[in-house]
C-alpha cells in the first residue's frame, strides 16, 4: 500500500475530489495548510509597515491506495489539480506499513 | 302687595346685576391665572420630558460606545489569543468606573470646589437627586446628568487600553485605572466642565476653553496617556518584525459603526437638552465622520495603492474624535473640513510618525485620539461661532463671540492652553502612576504569558473553540 500526499491549490480541491470519485477512490483526508515552494508570496501593508506574506494557503490531500492502483490515482490527481502556473503544488508518495479498519479489524488492502 | 314686591324686585335688578357680574368677573380672572400657571407647568414638564428622554438615550448610546463598540473595535484588531483580554479591559471598566464615580468620582469632577477639582459634597451621590441642578442641565434631573457624565468617565480610560493591549497584567490595569481616573480624569473633567473649573468657558473658568463634548477631557488625556503607556511598557515581543495582523476586521467594522452611531449620544447629548444645539452637534458629528473616512481612504489609496477597510474605519473614528470638542460650536461645512483633515492627519500619525519613532501604540490610541483630539481642539478655536451656539453671554446678556470666525482670535490661544494642560497632566501623571503600579505589582506580563496569550494567561479562557 502507498500513501499519496498531495499539496494542491485550494481552488482546485473540488476538481480533484470529482476526479477521484469518478475513478472510485473513496477514502481521502483533507487538511488546510500554509506553505510555499518557489511561489512568491505577496506584500501587505498594515499601518504603514510592509510585511512579506510568504506562507500561502494550500490544501493537503492524503489517500492510501493499493499498489496496483498507485500510478492511475496519482496521474488522476495531477491532471485534475494542474493549472500550469507556479504554485500548483507537489505529490509525495510514501510506503504504508499496515492499514486497519477500526469498525471490524480488516487488515491490509482489504481495509482500504 | 304684589306691586310692592314687584317694585322692590325691579329696583334690585341693577344691584343684583352689579353684584352678579362682579362675582362672575372675579371667577374669570382666577381661572385665567390658574390656566396660565398650569400651562406653564405643562410646558416645563414637556421640556423636561423631551430633554430627559434625549439625555437618557444619549447616556445609553455612550455606554454602548464602550460596550460593545470599543470592545469589538479593539478586540478585532488584536491577535485571537488576546481578544478576550482586550475586550475585558473595556468591559470591566464599565463596572469599576461606575463604582468609583458613585462613591467619589462625580463629586471630584462636578462638585464646586477649587478650579482643579471638586469638593466632597456629592460623595456617595449625596444631594444628587431628581430635581435639576441649575448648573448641570437645568431641565433634567441631576441624576440624569450624573449618569450621562459617568458614561464618559467609563470610555475615557477604556480608550487607553489600545496602547497596552496584548502585554499588560490585568491586576496592574485595574490598579492603574483607579489611580488614573482619580488623578487625571476627574480633575480634567472638573477643569473643563465643573463649576468654577479653570478651563470652564460656561461656568466661570479663568482660561475659558471651548470643549463641547470632551476633545481635551476624553481624547487628549487618553491618547497622550496611551503614548506614555506604550513607551513605558515597551514593544510587544516580535514587534515590528513579526506581522501581527488584526484577527477579525469584521468585528472591528461592527465596533466602529457602533462607535459612529453611539457618538451621536456623546456629542449631541452634550447639549444637555434636545434643542437645536443638539441638532447641530448631531449633524456635525455625522459630517465629520463621513469626511474623515474619505480623507483617510484617499491618503491611503495615494500612499499604498489600495484603500483598506481598516483605513476606512480608522478614518471615521479620527473624524469623530476631532469633531468632539467642536460639535456644538461649528457650522456643518467646517465640520466636514475638520473631519477630512483629521482623516489625513491621523493617517500620517499612525503610519509615518509611528514607524519613524518605532513606538508600539498597539491600537493607535495616541495616533487617533491624542492627535485627533489635539487637532480638533485647535480647530474649535478657529471655527466656533455664536451663530451656532449662542449660550455664552456677558454680564449684560449680550451674546459673546466664540472663535476666530467670530473675530475672537484669542480663543485659539485659550485652546492651546487647554491642550497643553491636558497633555501635561496626562503625560506626567500617567508616568508617575505607571512607576508606582510597576513597583507595587509589576505592570507587564512575563514573556511566557505574553506568548501564550493573555486570554489564557490572565483569564483562563480561549475565545474561539471552533472544533467543539
Amino acid at each position: 500500500m502507498k500513501k499519496i500526499e498531495a499539496i494542491i491549490q485550494p481552488h482546485k480541491l473540488d476538481d480533484v475530489k470529482e476526479a477521484l470519485k469518478s475513478i472510485g477512490v473513496d477514502g481521502i483526508t483533507i487538511t488546510e495548510i500554509r506553505g510555499h515552494g518557489r511561489q512568491k508570496g505577496h506584500k501587505e501593508v498594515y499601518r504603514g509597515m510592509e510585511y512579506e506574506v510568504d506562507l500561502l494557503p494550500k490544501i493537503k490531500l492524503e489517500t492510501v491506495v493499493p499498489d496496483a492502483r498507485l500510478d492511475e490515482i496519482a496521474r488522476t490527481i495531477v491532471a485534475s489539480a494542474r493549472t500550469g502556473k507556479i504554485g500548483d503544488g507537489k505529490i509525495f508518495i510514501y510506503d504504508v506499513a499496515e492499514a486497519i479498519r477500526i469498525r471490524n479489524d480488516d487488515r491490509g488492502e482489504a481495509a482500504l | 302687595m304684589s306691586s310692592w314686591i314687584g317694585k322692590t324686585a325691579i329696583r334690585s335688578l341693577p344691584l343684583l346685576y352689579i353684584l352678579g357680574s362682579g362675582a362672575l368677573h372675579a371667577q374669570e380672572t382666577l381661572s385665567i391665572d390658574q390656566r396660565l400657571s398650569s400651562l406653564d407647568s405643562a410646558t416645563k414638564a414637556a421640556q423636561l420630558a423631551g430633554d430627559n428622554a434625549w439625555m437618557l438615550t444619549s447616556a445609553a448610546l455612550v455606554l454602548m460606545m464602550t460596550g460593545p463598540g470599543l470592545a469589538l473595535f479593539y478586540g478585532g484588531l488584536v491577535r485571537s489569543k488576546n481578544v478576550l483580554s482586550t475586550m475585558m479591559h473595556s468591559f470591566v471598566l464599565m463596572s469599576l468606573v461606575t463604582v468609583l464615580w458613585a462613591v467619589y468620582g462625580y463629586s471630584l469632577a462636578f462638585a464646586p470646589g477649587t478650579p482643579f477639582y471638586g469638593d466632597l459634597r456629592y460623595v456617595f451621590l449625596n444631594g444628587v437627586g431628581l430635581t435639576p441642578n441649575p448648573d448641570y442641565g437645568a431641565t433634567v434631573p441631576h441624576q440624569t446628568y450624573m449618569v450621562f457624565q459617568l458614561m464618559f468617565a467609563i470610555i475615557t480610560p477604556a480608550l487607553i487600553s489600545g496602547a497596552f493591549a496584548e502585554r499588560i497584567k490585568f491586576s496592574a490595569m485595574l490598579l492603574f485605572m483607579v489611580f488614573w481616573t482619580t488623578l487625571v480624569y476627574f480633575p480634567m473633567a472638573h477643569m473643563v466642565w465643573g463649576k468654577g473649573g479653570f478651563l470652564n468657558a460656561a461656568l466661570g473658568g479663568s482660561v475659558p476653553c471651548l470643549d463641547f463634548a470632551g476633545g481635551t477631557v476624553v481624547h487628549i488625556t487618553s491618547g497622550v496617556s496611551a503614548l506614555v503607556c506604550a513607551l513605558y511598557l515597551g514593544k510587544r515581543i516580535g514587534y515590528p518584525r513579526e506581522s501581527m495582523k488584526p484577527h477579525s476586521l469584521t468585528l472591528s467594522l461592527i465596533g466602529a459603526c457602533l462607535l459612529w452611531v453611539g457618538w451621536f449620544g456623546f456629542n449631541a447629548g452634550s447639549a444637555v437638552n434636545s434643542s437645536g444645539l443638539a441638532t447641530s452637534a448631531f449633524v456635525n458629528t455625522h459630517f465629520a465622520a463621513a469626511a474623515a473616512a474619505l480623507g483617510w481612504l484617499f491618503a491611503e489609496w495615494m500612499r499604498h495603492g489600495k484603500p483598506s477597510m481598516l483605513g476606512g474605519i480608522s478614518g471615521a473614528v479620527a473624524g469623530l474624535v476631532a469633531i468632539t470638542p467642536a460639535s456644538g460650536f461649528v457650522r456643518p461645512f467646517p465640520a466636514l473640513l475638520i473631519g477630512f483633515l483629521a482623516g489625513i492627519f491621523c493617517f500620517f500619525m499612525v503610519t509615518t510618525v509611528k514607524s519613524r519613532f518605532g513606538y508600539d501604540d498597539t491600537l493607535d490610541a495616541f495616533g487617533v485620539h491624542g492627535a485627533g483630539g489635539t487637532l480638533g481642539a485647535i480647530f474649535t478655536g478657529i471655527f466656533a461661532t455664536n451663530a451656532v451656539n449662542d449660550t455664552f453671554k456677558d454680564a449684560a446678556g449680550r451674546t459673546l463671540p466664540l472663535g476666530l470666525v467670530d473675530g475672537n482670535a484669542h480663543q485659539v490661544l485659550n485652546q492651546f492652553i487647554g491642550v497643553l494642560i491636558a497633555w501635561g497632566l496626562a503625560a506626567l501623571l500617567t508616568y508617575v502612576i505607571l512607576k508606582i503600579v510597576d513597583a507595587l505589582i509589576g505592570v507587564r506580563v512575563s514573556p511566557e504569558q505574553e506568548i501564550e496569550g493573555l486570554d489564557l494567561s490572565m483569564h483562563g479562557e480561549e475565545a474561539y473553540n471552533l472544533e467543539a
